[in-house]
């Protein structure tokens, strides 16, 4: 069924910040995933700013229930609307506290039962709708209320958690990971993901402005340098095997890096060096593990070298 | 048909002919022979349900939260640990009133672990907007489902049912239980027709944020649908004898209750040791009777207090305690008879499985008549 991209399903007006990563991401799924849809969201930002009663900003069936339990719940619909006979796809979307922390266990359930619905985290990598904590999903070094850098400190001290790798490992279908810096790239994904029968896993990387520290006006900028610098890789996985890679001219991790202030620990008082490179060598690890850099098939030509004129020659 | 069977498994065919679409439940002891006899009808389709084998009770409580949204009549069963687990999708299911029916195979809480029965983890469950009714045997167990679903979907209500009964004292004793045709049932009980579902041609929003200016107000509304609640009860309890021959319209049930001068009050299976304790006190010469309760949610206050205009005091033999306070039915009681000048006495009985016997009711009518109360009753010698 071809959906129409061209409806407005997640509608304007919510009481998102400025330049939200997180409410782009929720538009752009909702398109993809069109009018035939019901939406279960777990507890966080998008379902505080898209749900202040009596105001909606879901153009589809949509319900919250708990922080930890939309996996559940969307469990419980799928079956429902299976014994009805029922054409409706089912939707979960968490957050990232939502899915890799504190809503874990049941999304490990859906999973292994195979219910057919797709589970999106939209992930900030934070707890931002209490005031930026860490969570599983905060990447090393990042500074957050909870890990907050400091004289003995730099900041998170543990890598994001690989949550793609753990739904692959429950037999999965499709996996996916996606940014809203590429709208395109996300709306196929949550279209196939919706496609696919079974339990579909899409992770939207989505910048936060307030909790990353940028203006609100770079959320696109930034959510394409985590993807150019190799820190958050773009990947579609099928029945276990990766099938498509964004491939990038990869850049160093700093140019990500110093455009937020949960980082900024990382260049004053004085450079981190040791942080930085440990950082970067993450980002080799997974550019060598997808094999994301586009490599040119023959070095490119210098540019003919013109003699240097000596001023005064 | 008149069945000699075990406690859950009447409680399984009652929930059987309830016909369920969605059921999602976690083994606990002593819930487990409901939950697998209810597997084994889906598995040879004697019954035609969803059974969502879940990773725990939080997420089976869940998962029927939202089989009910999107518009299916759905079935749990827990107890004790189970109960506690599911805790927060509780009060959510009632504050986003979702109707259902859960039975609770009564058990004592951790900690020390405890297999076996009181009623602790049902009453610590008392303030989360479901209703609750608790049993006196097998037979009043299973007819209690056909009650509760009628009035959990009944849209002047909408809210979610507890149906109480005693673990292993019930749930794993046979007893012979008449078990109304399937007719009968269907005649009683409608399809799930939802007052509001997930629907794609109907798009609605479930479970929203709500600012100070209007939290108060719906939970409000949850009260106010738990007050309504009462009135439906009443109906479908004698539509319910129109069709099974059993009335289970009345919130409380008096036993030699006319004359009685000390009136003890329980919940559960513990009455019917009760009645033969009256039986025998009574054959003393002893104006002694019972007020059970059976209707726990919404609380029978009035009721109550209209039971026992007679008595000159009351015993509450409370299977639960409230921690640095009372026993939750005393209270309550002490509350409803408040002005009358009908002195309660509140004892803590029969926690984690210790028995209690006909004797042990005898003492403690003495004690209520010697004044002495708001104790443990039973506490091995040396402890008190």
């Amino acid at each position: 069924m071809v959906v129409d991209k061209s409806l407005e399903l997640f509608d304007c007006g919510h009481r998102a910040c400025g330049g939200c990563g997180p409410a782009l991401a929720a538009r752009l799924i909702l398109k993809a995933a069109g009018k035939n849809t019901i939406v279960a969201t777990a507890t966080g930002c998008l379902e505080v700013f898209s749900s202040p009663y009596p105001e909606t900003a879901w153009k589809v069936p949509w319900i919250h229930s708990l922080f930890e339990n939309a996996a559940a719940v969307g469990s419980g619909i799928e079956a429902a609307l299976k014994r009805q006979g029922r054409s409706e796809k089912v939707l979960v979307i968490g957050g990232d506290g939502a899915s890799f922390d504190i809503g874990m266990l049941c999304i490990s359930g859906a999973f292994e039962r195979g219910h057919d619905l797709t589970y999106i985290c939209y992930d900030n990598e934070a707890y931002m709708n209490t005031g930026i904590q860490r969570s599983g999903a905060t990447p090393l070094d990042a500074h957050t209320t909870t890990s907050p850098a400091g004289r003995c400190s730099t900041g998170n001290s543990r890598p994001k958690k690989d949550m793609p790798a753990i739904l692959a490992a429950h037999g999965a279908p499709y996996v996916a990971t996606t940014s809203i810096a590429y709208p395109n790239d996300l709306m196929q994904k949550v279209e196939r993901a919706m496609e696919v029968k079974g339990p579909c896993y899409v992770q939207v990387h989505a910048p936060c402005a307030t909790g990353w520290g940028f203006e609100s006006d770079r959320t696109m900028v930034v959510g394409k340098l985590a993807v150019e610098t190799g820190l958050f890789v773009l990947f579609e996985q099928t029945d276990g095997t990766v099938t498509k890679v964004k491939k990038v001219m990869r850049k160093p991790v700093e140019e990500y890096l110093k455009v937020q202030k949960r980082f900024a620990h990382l260049f004053k008082p004085r450079r981190n060096e040791v942080e930085i490179a440990r950082i970067q060598a993450m980002a080799d690890a997974n550019a060598a593990k997808y094999g994301i850099d586009i490599k040119l098939k023959k070095p490119m030509e210098k540019p003919a070298e013109k003699p240097v004129e000596k001023p005064g020659g | 048909m008149m069945r000699f069977i075990e406690g859950s498994i009447a409680v399984a065919e009652a929930v059987r002919m309830c016909r369920p679409q969605v059921i999602s439940a976690y083994p606990i002891t002593p819930q487990t022979h409901i939950v697998e006899a209810l597997a084994e009808m889906v598995a040879n389709c004697t019954l035609d349900a969803e059974y969502i084998t879940v990773e725990s009770e939080f997420s089976a409580l869940s998962a029927c939260l939202g089989a009910v949204a999107a518009g299916s009549r759905a079935y749990s069963a827990t107890t004790s640990q189970g109960l506690f687990l599911m805790f927060e999708p509780c009060f959510n299911l009632a504050g986003m009133r979702l109707p259902m029916v859960m039975t609770i195979a009564n058990r004592a809480v951790s900690a020390p672990l405890s297999i076996w029965n009181d009623q602790q983890d049902s009453i610590s469950l008392r303030d989360s907007g479901w209703m609750q009714f608790y049993a006196e045997d097998n037979q009043e167990a299973a007819d209690l489902h056909y009650l509760a679903y009628k009035v959990s979907e009944d849209h002047k209500v909408l809210l979610p049912a507890m149906v109480c009964f005693d673990g292993f004292i019930l749930t794993h004793t046979y007893e012979p239980v008449d078990m109304p045709a399937q007719e009968q049932v269907d005649a009683y009980l409608p399809r799930f027709v939802p007052f509001e579902k997930l629907d794609a041609h109907d798009p609605i929003s479930f479970g929203m944020f709500a600012f100070p200016e209007y939290y108060m107000e719906f939970r409000y509304a949850v009260d106010q649908a738990m007050q309504r609640a009462r009135e439906k009860i009443r109906d479908a309890g004698k539509d319910l004898a129109g069709k099974i021959g059993r009335d289970y319209s009345a919130f409380v049930e008096g036993y030699q209750l006319e004359d009685a001068e000390t009136v003890l009050i329980a919940m559960g299976s513990l009455c019917g040791t009760i009645k033969d304790a009256i039986d025998e006190m009574r054959g003393a010469g002893r104006k002694v009777g019972l007020l059970r309760i059976r209707t726990y949610r919404p609380f029978p206050g009035e009721e109550i207090l209209a039971a026992l205009s007679g008595a000159k005091r009351v015993a509450v033999l409370d299977k639960n305690i409230s921690l640095g306070s009372k026993g939750a039915v005393g209270l309550e009681v002490k509350d409803a008879l408040y002005g009358s000048g009908i002195p309660v006495l509140d004892y803590i009985v029969g926690l984690g499985g210790r028995d209690l016997r006909k004797r042990d009711i005898a003492r403690i009518a003495d004690l209520a008549e010697k004044g002495e109360g708001d104790l443990f009753y039973g506490l091995r010698e040396g402890v008190a």
